[in-house]
């Protein structure tokens, strides 16, 4: 076992315990805090997967803006250090019957998968991901389609905001 | 490669070679290695913070006209050595119901959020931690750790005021990371775009040792190309750093501390440490991204450049604590006016005009040779001046047809003698 692999287990358990405290912690600032160390430990795989600029986007847009803003949002309407409501409604047993049967799927097809158990290529070093990852995504034969679609739902989702935000008078 | 010349590297060569000699594993040698720069970079900015607390008490005490520390030690010098022995032997408090992992977390995120940035900072020809080739994106993600460590800070005092500031540090800090984001965006550009002139080692856009590289003269400083982009990017580092005019997170008047409010003792001095560091940091971002770095006569002695270094970010640092010491607090409604009115879009125009206004001079002129260079910043000085002036004659007009208030009542003096009887009229007694 070589010391990537040591260091990727030890991540992968972080990530297992963050994700799983943060539906299981009855405060929900805390679950916040918690899904902030699941998301970092999210970035430490992309680095071990050689994915420098995917870790870091992880951490600034994730991290540094939606999990900011969620806190934000739970210290505004919770009460803020007494908080212990029920955690499960009357569907908890659906929502777990679907995880069993997301995590079911994921499992049958990676074991099915012969690329599982290959090792990954060797990363030519003079090879600039972010330069490619840039000029993939603005190729008309690549991703030019999806980054738009995702582009134009995000403007939507601007324009929409100050739709509701506006004060008409 | 002499001692004197570039000390780091000898004694790293030497340390290696040494342990080579023992016969130790190789891996474990760059562990070491490793370990001790990462030990040399982090131990210098603590250390440095406590000359720097020194510098702005001093600067701050000849701005408003008083003496500042003289006691301890020559010049005061060793004033901060007292306070730092001062503030480790005070009792380390913890808050009734506070939540007390968190609680202790925070201060300690608050200073590895600043320390981290020093990671890929280039101190001289070859002193760099890692030249991450993201390492603009890298210093706007570990900002955003030190954005939640002053939230959870504020969050688990269990107290109003330290809550108060943590959500004006989310108003804040969250709105000024957008014209940060944005002016650093134009550096990137601008290197980005020699990347495939020669012998220069510009290697990727977003990396801050090729940054530096890519202002390779006098003439090719960002801050010449791109001046409002640095105001814009020192203005809102500022207010990310969270100093006067923008400590409304930790406003003294208004929400007593702010954030760090339950704070005593070590995690107290952690935080404070920390708020320094970063001021200082952020003076050392802004030389590092457009004034050039460590490059200056004689910068092929590492030594040399690291003095570079330290010069320029010093004169920045004094700048800021300029700022600091003269300008008073904004009130909050002024200032998210001002970041989402006035310095975003500023930003975006920007960012659009220097786009193309490079694309048009890179396709037109070869900016490898000199000329091609010196023609490249000045297009990008007009159009940043273009810019500039059209947004003060924006604002002109906007002021002038703004309806002036009418003042209430006129000035009148509070307090004067009465003014004597006028002999003039009055009869004589």
């Amino acid at each position: 076992m070589t010391a990537l692999q040591i260091i990727f287990l030890i991540v992968s358990a972080l990530l297992l315990v963050s994700a799983f405290m943060v539906v299981t912690v009855p405060n929900l600032v805390r679950a916040a805090l918690w899904l902030i160390a699941a998301l970092f430990m999210t970035g430490v795989v992309f680095v071990l997967l050689d994915a420098g600029f995917l870790a870091v986007v992880q951490v600034v847009v994730y991290i540094g803006a939606i999990a900011i803003l969620f806190i934000f949002a739970v210290m505004l309407t919770r009460r803020v250090m007494t908080d212990s409501g029920p955690q499960t409604n009357a569907n908890w047993w659906l929502a777990g019957l679907f995880s069993l049967a997301l995590f079911g799927g994921i499992s049958w097809i990676l074991l099915g998968w012969d690329g599982a158990n290959a090792s990954a290529p060797a990363i030519d070093p003079g090879l600039d991901t972010v330069t490619r990852l840039g000029t993939e995504l603005v190729n008309p034969d690549a991703f030019i389609l999806p980054f738009e679609v995702a582009s134009v739902l995000l403007l939507a989702a601007l324009i929409g905001a100050v739709v509701v935000a506006w004060e008409r008078d | 490669m002499g001692f004197f010349s570039d000390p780091i590297s000898f004694l790293a060569d030497w340390l290696t070679a040494l342990m080579t000699n023992a016969g130790w594993p190789e891996g474990l040698i760059n562990v070491i290695i490793t370990f001790l720069g990462v030990f040399v970079v982090a131990n210098f900015g603590m250390l440095f913070v406590i000359f720097l607390i020194w510098l702005e008490r001093k600067l701050a005490a000849r701005m408003q006209d008083r003496l500042g520390p003289n006691r301890v030690g020559p010049y005061g010098l060793m004033q901060t050595i007292a306070d730092i022995v001062k503030l480790f032997t005070k009792e380390d408090t913890t808050p009734e119901g506070a939540d007390k992992v968190v609680f202790n977390l925070a201060p300690i995120m608050a200073v590895l959020s600043v320390l981290l940035i020093w990671a890929v900072i280039p101190f001289a020809e070859g002193w760099i931690g890692t030249d991450l080739n993201v390492g603009v994106l890298y210093i706007v993600a570990v900002g955003s750790i030190g954005i939640v460590a002053t939230l959870i800070a504020g969050w688990s005092s269990n107290n109003k005021f330290a809550l108060l500031g943590a959500f004006r540090t989310v108003a804040q800090l969250v709105s000024y990371e957008v014209p940060m984001v944005l002016s650093l965006l134009i550096p990137v550009l601008l290197a980005g775009n020699m990347t495939n002139i020669p012998g220069l080692g510009v290697e990727s856009g977003m990396g801050l040792g090729s940054i530096v590289r890519a202002q390779h003269n006098w003439y090719s400083i960002f801050f010449l190309m791109a001046p409002l982009a640095a105001l814009i990017f020192f203005i809102s580092s500022i207010a990310e750093v969270g100093r006067t005019p923008f400590d409304l997170l930790e406003a003294e008047s208004e929400i007593v501390a702010g954030f760090h409010i339950e704070y005593s003792g070590a995690k107290f001095a952690m935080i404070f440490a920390a708020e320094f560091l970063h001021a200082f940091t952020i003076s050392v971002l802004t030389m590092t991204i457009f004034f050039g770095g460590w490059q200056g006569p004689g910068d092929s002695i590492p030594l040399v450049g690291w003095a570079w270094f330290m010069v320029k970010s010093l004169i920045v640092y004094f700048l800021v604590a300029w700022v600091r010491t003269t300008l008073p607090r904004i009130r909050i409604d002024h200032m998210l006016n001002y970041n989402w009115k006035f310095l975003t879009p500023l930003a975006l125009v920007l960012l659009i005009s220097t786009a193309l206004v490079d694309r048009i001079v890179v396709d037109a002129v070869d900016i490898s040779m000199t000329q091609g260079q010196i023609v490249r910043t000045l297009s990008h000085l007009a159009a940043n001046l273009l810019i500039a002036w059209a947004t003060i004659a924006i604002l002109r007009r906007r002021q002038a047809a703004r309806p002036t208030r009418q003042p209430v009542a006129s000035p009148r003096p509070v307090a004067r003698p009465p003014e004597p009887e006028t002999t003039a009229d009055a009869p004589a007694a």
